[in-house]
């Protein structure tokens, strides 16, 4: 939220149903994203946060069973429409996921697959500089500068998915997803991604599925709360933590079930 | 109640106990097994690798083989050596009369015009001269000296008569009998002579059957499996599919050389015999193998680094070909060499495709005729000359030396090139 009032909207999801074969996972979605700000989807396990998460680099796809319907507007273009590639569209929308998966090649083809894949580097001394580049950004580069041929699976927990941003912003994408980020990460390594995360929002929109409440509290500025595959509210995280409308999000942020 | 409690425990210890003693007598068994098999073969089978020469003094006289003064290269190869091998055998017993020089004759194997040919062609100047030459001795003896044959059989019953014994003895007194490492197993083709008899033809005809096989069944099983695993959608006709490799990977092995028989020499003509028809047949019984074990690893690379790869916008081919295939491949490439061991020891297909004929000649490629290793073993078990009973063994000994091979390779393979991932 701007202070002036004037909000810049990313990601316009306007009545997003999502199924799993006949089973409905989420209903009736319908969230705003603003532009350069850390949004937070908190809820119970299996209330479908990922779930939409997912379906805003249409990694759904994947699934065979799994149907999305609604709009999903990133742009004011609707990511749902045919006309829409998602090799295109997942360029420009990265993603990192609960536990750090590092291709099992070594750190430099790990953060220069992207670039590659998309041709963003003309020549070797481009892609130095992008692993380089990306790296720093990661805050990762002072840690292997030294060791970028080793392969990328040998770095600690906190490192490994410090290379997954590392990676994901490799493409320079528009919106980072984040699926948990922190959940298979001790306080330390947590609170370096937490940093990351705050430095890393002047470039990027990011949105970030989060089981802790206090981490929401701390990296976002807006949070949304799902239950039961319905967003129940969500706002500024300062109004939802502090006084939120909804008797469930009370409960929920206070700790009463979840 | 406590005693009760403690009665239990003992119960499952002993019942622990007595399960270890189960497992522990299985394995044993299975190594006494295994152990008696391979001695079994060794002790039979070593002794082919050692073959019987027969040191005979050859005169090497001009005007029995009908050569001029100062022959060349050709008059030698055209001469007649059919008289001076002849007589060098006969002169081993100068009293010998008519069928006991034709016995004499018989000590050695038919191909003893020819050893004596080679003698003279590596030397002209032997000519008017005499020395002593290493003759084939025949298969009987062969296994005389090397203690196989039971000399104390009434002589009717013997292949080897009491006056060849004699003479043979004779020769073994004065030192002109050798056993040498038997060069020849590994470089002749298969030979109704068992003295003769070697692996050349068949060990080709594997290694030819294989080359085919591999060939033809590992880019179709793995295409096959990466088109089943990561792109082919999930609906009754792929489970059907799916079902029908399972049902063909336990099809009996006999029954794909009726396949081939019926439709690649019968429809498709191939020439009979060849490695060629072997290796496809074989294909067919490997394809399965191959898109099994492929399959399976690529269902163990982590679902984690195909979607990593596809939210950085690889495509899903992309994803396929970078990193689902590369990481699945150790596992693929150990799951066809075992697949292609178990087509180098298969005799079923092979033997209706006829690869079980007599083929005294080495192939040079996949379209001459050809027999394979177990064929080969067949073919030798059935033969009712003594000399083959330890080719037999030996020939296993050569297959099983490759199998052993082959499997160190897969295993290699899996080692060294399985990646770790978190």
């Amino acid at each position: 939220m701007r202070k002036n009032g004037v909000k810049m909207i990313k990601i316009k999801a306007k009545d997003v149903d999502v199924f799993y074969g006949k089973k409905q996972a989420l209903f009736n979605i319908s969230l705003d994203i603003e532009e350069n700000q850390v949004t937070a989807l908190i809820g119970p396990s299996g209330c479908g946060k990922s779930t939409f998460l997912r379906c805003l680099n249409r990694m759904n796809d994947v699934i065979d069973i799994c149907s999305v319907k609604g709009e999903i507007l990133i742009n004011d273009f609707n990511i749902n429409d045919k006309s829409c590639d998602v090799v295109r569209l997942r360029e420009k929308i990265g993603m990192v996921f609960q536990k750090p998966n590092p291709f099992p090649k070594t750190l430099y083809e790990n953060v220069s697959y992207g670039p590659t894949i998309h041709g963003m580097a003309q020549s070797k001394q481009e892609m130095d500089e992008i692993v380089e580049t990306s790296l720093k950004k990661a805050a990762l580069w002072e840690e292997v500068k030294d060791r970028l041929h080793e392969p990328g699976t040998g770095l600690s927990g906190g490192q490994q998915q410090r290379l997954c941003i590392a990676r994901a912003i490799s493409v320079r994408p528009e919106v980072i997803l984040m699926d948990e980020p922190c959940s298979a990460l001790d306080p330390i390594a947590t609170a370096q991604i937490e940093e990351l995360i705050d430095e890393l929002k002047k470039e990027h929109t990011i949105i970030i599925v989060t089981h802790s409440m206090a981490q929401a509290a701390r990296v976002s500025q807006n949070t949304g709360f799902f239950h039961l595959g319905q967003l129940i509210e969500h706002g500024s995280t300062d109004k939802i933590f502090k006084n939120p409308d909804n008797k469930k999000t009370q409960d929920y942020i206070t700790g009463r079930f979840g | 109640m406590n005693k009760n409690k403690e009665q239990l425990l003992n119960k499952r210890y002993k019942a622990e106990q007595r399960f270890r003693l189960y497992g522990l007598s299985a394995i044993f068994m299975a190594l006494l097994f295994l152990t008696i098999f391979i001695f079994k073969i060794f002790s039979t089978g070593y002794s082919a690798f050692q073959k019987t020469w027969l040191i005979v003094p050859v005169t090497f006289d001009a005007e029995l083989m009908m050569l001029d003064q100062n022959p060349s290269k050709e008059d030698l190869q055209d001469a007649d050596y059919y008289d001076i091998a002849l007589k060098s055998m006969a002169d081993l017993d100068p009293n010998a009369n008519e069928d006991q020089e034709n016995e004499l004759k018989r000590m050695v194997s038919y191909f003893f015009e020819k050893e004596i040919k080679n003698e003279l062609l590596n030397d002209p100047n032997l000519i008017g001269k005499t020395k002593e030459v290493y003759l084939t001795a025949s298969d009987d003896l062969d296994q005389v000296f090397k203690g196989n044959y039971p000399r104390d059989l009434p002589e009717d019953q013997r292949r080897v008569s009491d006056y060849q014994l004699k003479i043979f003895d004779q020769l073994v007194a004065n030192g002109k009998v050798e056993s040498k490492f038997n060069i020849s197993f590994f470089t002749n083709a298969d030979s109704r002579e068992a003295e003769l008899a070697g692996i050349a033809s068949s060990f080709m005809g594997s290694i030819f059957s294989i080359l085919v096989c591999l060939m033809i069944a590992f880019p179709v099983a793995v295409l096959a499996a990466i088109y089943l695993e990561e792109f082919a959608p999930k609906n009754r006709f792929t489970d059907f599919i799916e079902v029908n490799i399972n049902n063909l990977a336990a099809v009996p092995s006999i029954v794909f050389g009726l396949l081939g028989l019926g439709v690649l020499l019968a429809i498709f003509h191939l020439p009979r015999s060849t490695p060629l028809v072997g290796g496809i047949t074989l294909s067919l019984m490997t394809l399965p193998t191959i898109i099994i074990a492929a399959r399976a690893s690529l269902k163990a690379v982590p679902p984690s680094i195909r979607e990593a790869a596809l939210a950085m916008g690889a495509s899903r081919m992309q994803t396929t070909m970078h990193h689902t295939v590369p990481l699945s491949m150790p596992g693929t490439l150990s799951g066809t060499i075992i697949g292609l061991a178990q087509a180098l020891g298969e005799t079923a297909p092979l033997i209706l495709i006829g690869m079980v004929a007599f083929v005294n000649t080495i192939p040079g490629s996949p379209m001459d005729p050809a027999a394979s290793l177990p064929v080969q073993i067949y073919i030798w078990a059935e033969s009712a000359e003594r000399g083959f009973v330890e080719k037999v063994s030996a020939c296993i000994m050569v297959l099983l030396g490759f199998l052993i091979i082959m499997n160190l390779f897969a295993q290699i393979i899996r080692h060294k090139f399985e990646k770790k991932w978190s």
